[in-house]
């Protein structure tokens, strides 16, 4: 790097100091790709093992054999999983609570997010602080009586509880996140519309709506692999396995020892991954920026 | 959307005729006012949200609170009796709740710490003009999107005493075999550790990376060129304009490391032993396996303080960061 910005003038002046500060780069440079090569290992490495585990019969899983690459892609798992671990019904059920909590937490989330953005003041200040609150409260307290509540009304163990607390919960972030977006869209747009005379209903669909689209289509990824991943809640409203969402079908697997069928495990722990690496590789570089945002602004 | 305030007309509001004066550029801007029709607008455009919020958060956590002081349980037949501050008393003296809460401690700590290590680490790495960054990065981000349950099952996966890869890598360089990481007391705890530090470390490397790709390059160009080495040019340039990120990042993970739950109960529900019992853990196992409620919620309540007092650190910290900037 400093090599190529040296003049051929210096070159030729020192050169048996350029020499010291290239091995010196070069020495640093290994370091760096060395250290890189230690975080890829130990990122990448456990993803790989899964992966290749879904892809191993029962057979090899149990031998003692330990090898990365199986010996031969043995694809039996993914339909086993399905079928006789009870995982389509749970994975029915997980994107049953998905979709009807994104569903939920958008409609209820746009007109707040839309005043969040637009109106300054108390509510304002009121609505940032709760927000930040909700990110951090321990819901260990929060569960024990919920719990209660729902069993009075009947909703425990039963999915449509489960979207209710789901929505409350993913919406302070969703909330966040699309206040972000509106704010995004410069009043002026807005004033336009009203000067031609266009009601405020007008104004937000036919102005405000289609340049929010893509705000829209990140909070409702983001919520529903926020529902599609959870598993406090699940754990402790849902109790028959009828009703079961992906991630309690997986932990049950695990918890239910003596012959755990790994293979299907793992090819169901893939499948139950599919969702959100989807949505991350889409948003990661909005997501940077919003953390980065929250970090600061808090 | 059936809410009719939409509806209304944008007329400029007439109520708060100041309020034009004062901001004469925005007097037309049609929803930035502050006058008391909208100040209405805006309540009930924000309602619908609160409803949701006030059944299922804010009434839980007054009843919550509530039932510390009684002796409510999920037993049949049991009629719940006000306590007064029995449970407190019996909590003080509940040395595996204290254990808990020092396990909690300890993981917090250590995972927080090791993150932010680990995660600056990355993040300089990634800051510099290396190769194969598009996929590190890509890379680096997966374990935050994976399902919790989904990490847990393949961290335990790797520990497996049997035929995990960690057990055979150790053997391969001579090291001692077929360690049961999670089964082990002495192992146990740090095992999990490093899949806290795993799970969140993307997150504190992108927030990093983030706030370092913020620092002007010629600060580092000029520095170098006064013959600053990497070190030097860190530790005076980058440090410093990362502080207020690092500040806050480290509060804010310290408090959700603090609240974790599902890893750890995914991968040990607590045990062996104990070792690895998070007070999240112990106070849903005192709940809804024991079944003993109000017990369990001052467990709560004590935790929620703990919070409360991280978080008014962390506001505070902040607050103090705005006033100096």
């Amino acid at each position: 790097m400093s090599a190529t910005v040296t003049a051929p003038s210096a070159h030729q002046i020192r050169p048996d100091r350029k020499q010291v500060k290239d091995t010196k780069t070069m020495f640093y440079r290994l370091l760096q790709y060395i250290s890189l090569a230690f975080y890829l290992i130990f990122l990448g490495f456990p993803l790989l093992w899964l992966i290749s585990a879904s892809f191993k019969s029962s057979a090899e899983l149990n031998s003692l054999t330990v090898s990365l690459i199986p010996q031969d892609f043995h694809l039996g798992n993914f339909p086993d999983a399905f079928e006789k671990q009870g995982l389509i019904s749970s994975a029915g059920n997980s994107l049953f609570v998905a979709l009807l909590t994104t569903l939920l937490v958008i409609l209820i989330s746009l007109p707040g997010a839309y005043a969040l953005a637009r109106f300054k003041g108390k509510i304002r200040a009121f609505g940032t602080g709760w927000i930040l609150v909700s990110q951090v409260f321990p819901v260990i307290l929060i569960i024990i009586p919920l719990f209660m509540i729902l069993k009075t009304v009947g909703l425990v163990d039963n999915l449509w509880g489960l979207v209710l607390v789901y929505t409350t919960y993913t919406m302070p972030f969703a909330l966040w996140m699309l206040q972000g977006y509106v704010a995004s869209i410069p009043v002026d747009l807005e004033e336009a519309g009203a000067i031609d005379g266009a009601s405020r209903l007008k104004v937000l669909i036919t102005i405000v709506f289609p340049l929010l689209k893509p705000g829209l289509i990140a909070t409702a990824m983001f919520s529903f692999v926020s529902a599609w991943n959870e598993f406090f809640f699940a754990l402790v409203l849902i109790q028959s396995p009828e009703n079961y969402t992906l991630p309690i079908t997986l932990k049950m697997f695990v918890g239910g020892e003596g012959k755990v069928a790994l293979g299907p495990l793992a090819a169901g722990a893939v499948l139950a991954t599919i969702p959100s690496v989807i949505f991350f590789a889409v948003l990661q570089r909005k997501l940077a920026g919003g953390m980065l945002a929250g970090a600061v602004k808090g | 959307m059936s809410n009719t305030q939409l509806t209304e007309p944008l007329a400029p509001d007439r109520r708060n005729p100041a309020g034009a004066v004062k901001r004469n550029k925005n007097a037309k801007i049609p929803m930035s006012g502050v006058g008391r029709a909208q100040r209405r607008e805006a309540i009930y455009l924000v309602i619908p949200s609160l409803i949701p919020v006030l059944i299922f958060s804010v009434a839980p956590l007054l009843i919550g609170i509530f039932i510390a002081f009684t002796d409510s349980t999920l037993k049949r037949n049991h009629e719940t009796q006000f306590v007064g501050l029995d449970n407190f008393a019996r909590l003080m003296g509940d040395q595996y709740f204290w254990e808990s809460f020092r396990i909690g401690m300890i993981w917090a700590f250590s995972v927080t710490a090791l993150q932010l290590l680990a995660g600056m680490g990355l993040a300089l790495l990634l800051n510099s003009n290396l190769k194969f960054q598009g996929f590190t990065r890509l890379l680096a981000l997966m374990p935050w999107a994976m399902p919790p349950v989904v990490v847990a099952i393949m961290w335990r996966m790797i520990y497996s005493p049997n035929a995990g890869p960690l057990n055979a890598a150790l053997g391969f360089f001579g090291g001692p075999d077929s360690i049961n990481w999670l089964g082990n007391f002495d192992t146990a705890l740090p095992a999990v550790i490093v899949v806290g530090v795993w799970v969140g470390m993307p997150q504190t490397t992108i927030t990093l990376l983030a706030g370092m790709q913020q620092v002007p390059m010629e600060l580092n160009e000029a520095a170098s060129m006064d013959g600053a080495n990497a070190w030097v040019r860190f530790r005076s340039i980058t440090l410093p304009s990362l502080r207020p990120i690092i500040t806050s990042i480290t509060s804010l993970n310290f408090i959700w490391n603090f609240n974790s739950f599902g890893l750890v109960y995914v991968m040990t529900e607590g045990g062996p032993g104990g070792k690895t019992m998070l007070p999240m853990l112990f106070t849903y196992i005192e709940a809804f396996k024991n079944r003993n409620t109000g017990y369990a919620a001052a467990m709560g309540d004590v935790l929620v303080l703990v919070v409360v007092g991280l978080l008014s650190v962390y506001l505070w910290t902040q607050f103090r960061g705005e006033r100096n900037s």
